[in-house]
């Protein structure tokens, strides 16, 4: 069960592909500087967390809301999502479409688990009178969580969408590009979320 | 096999080393926060520097950014978002923090 992702056989169709494959490197370059202009919002969103991180109003801080074995199951959720979306990159590049479906639902489900512990953390944050609304340490913590969990959510759908054209049209090199830039999305997410953790939970159990 | 359009050898083994390596720099600031066998202060230190390193392991076994040329224009748009992320994190914490700092 194997499908070429390119034929390459005249010197017509090597042309061709030479061509594609300058287009999705344009895109790639374009994503990347997407990504770039990601990183910022989210390095100003930790600055100002950082900024806000001790106006807690008399309210709970960091020691008392996070909870490190939680923290470490979603950087372990986090980091498996991230190597098997590497697993379907490799599937790729053997052109089984297959092993690209199977570990992208793997993906999904690993991303879909972090979502799940994470809206359940802020739910019962906000339950417990820990909301946003509390302190201006809150609001920043929500609005840096809540940002990129938008973001991961983001990524699922992608997932979702990407794994129904997979299905549908195979491996055709369009596809491959829009799963090579999903590749670059999900990863890049994975390093922010390096940051997150260093930032924002760790020093606040500390 | 024909390669992909996007081209390079994409195989498992390097996604597997970056996870390896990734875990490893994932579990020694999570267990000093857990143990505490040193002074907040050095563990911060710690904590930053293993962020540091565990970026630079994503970025080259995850994202394949290498200093080959075919990954030029990358590194030189990641160099320029570290200097803009510099001057406006570095930014914002010195004003934010003499701010405060000049009010109380």
């Amino acid at each position: 069960m194997t499908d070429a992702v390119t034929t390459a056989v005249g010197s017509d169709e090597e042309t061709e592909a030479e061509e594609a494959g300058r287009a999705i490197d344009q895109r790639t370059y374009g994503f990347w500087i997407y990504l770039m202009s990601d990183t910022i919002i989210f390095a100003l969103l930790l600055a100002t967390f950082v900024v806000m991180s001790h106006n807690t109003a008399g309210g709970p801080g960091g020691h008392t809301l996070f909870r490190l074995p939680q923290t470490f199951a979603k950087t372990m959720l986090l980091l498996a999502s991230s190597t098997t979306f590497g697993f379907v990159s490799a599937a790729i590049a053997v052109g089984q479409r297959w092993r690209v479906l199977a570990w992208l639902s793997v993906t999904f489900l690993l991303g879909l688990g972090f979502i799940a512990m994470e809206i359940s953390e802020l739910y019962g944050m906000a339950v417990a009178g820990a909301g946003p609304w509390r302190s201006g340490f809150l609001s920043a913590f929500f609005t840096l969580v809540g940002s990129y969990g938008t973001h991961v959510s983001v990524g699922l759908v992608w997932i979702v969408l990407s794994g129904c054209e997979v299905a549908l049209r195979g491996l055709n090199p369009f596809v491959v590009s829009r799963l090579c830039r999903l590749g670059l999305f999900w990863h890049f997410l994975d390093i922010v979320w390096i940051g997150i953790f260093s930032v924002v939970y760790l020093p606040g159990i500390l | 096999m024909p390669a992909p359009p996007h081209g390079g050898e994409v195989t498992i083994r390097p996604y597997l080393v970056g996870a390896v390596l990734a875990l490893v720099l994932t579990a020694i600031p999570f267990g000093l926060v857990a143990a505490r066998p040193l002074r907040p202060i050095q563990i911060f230190i710690v904590i930053g520097a293993t962020a540091i390193i565990q970026v630079v392991v994503h970025l080259r076994y995850f994202l394949h950014l290498d200093l080959k040329p075919s990954s030029q224009n990358k590194l030189i748009a990641l160099c320029f978002g570290a200097v803009v992320l510099l001057i406006l994190v570095g930014g914002t914490l010195w004003i934010m923090f003499n701010l405060n700092y000049r009010l109380m």
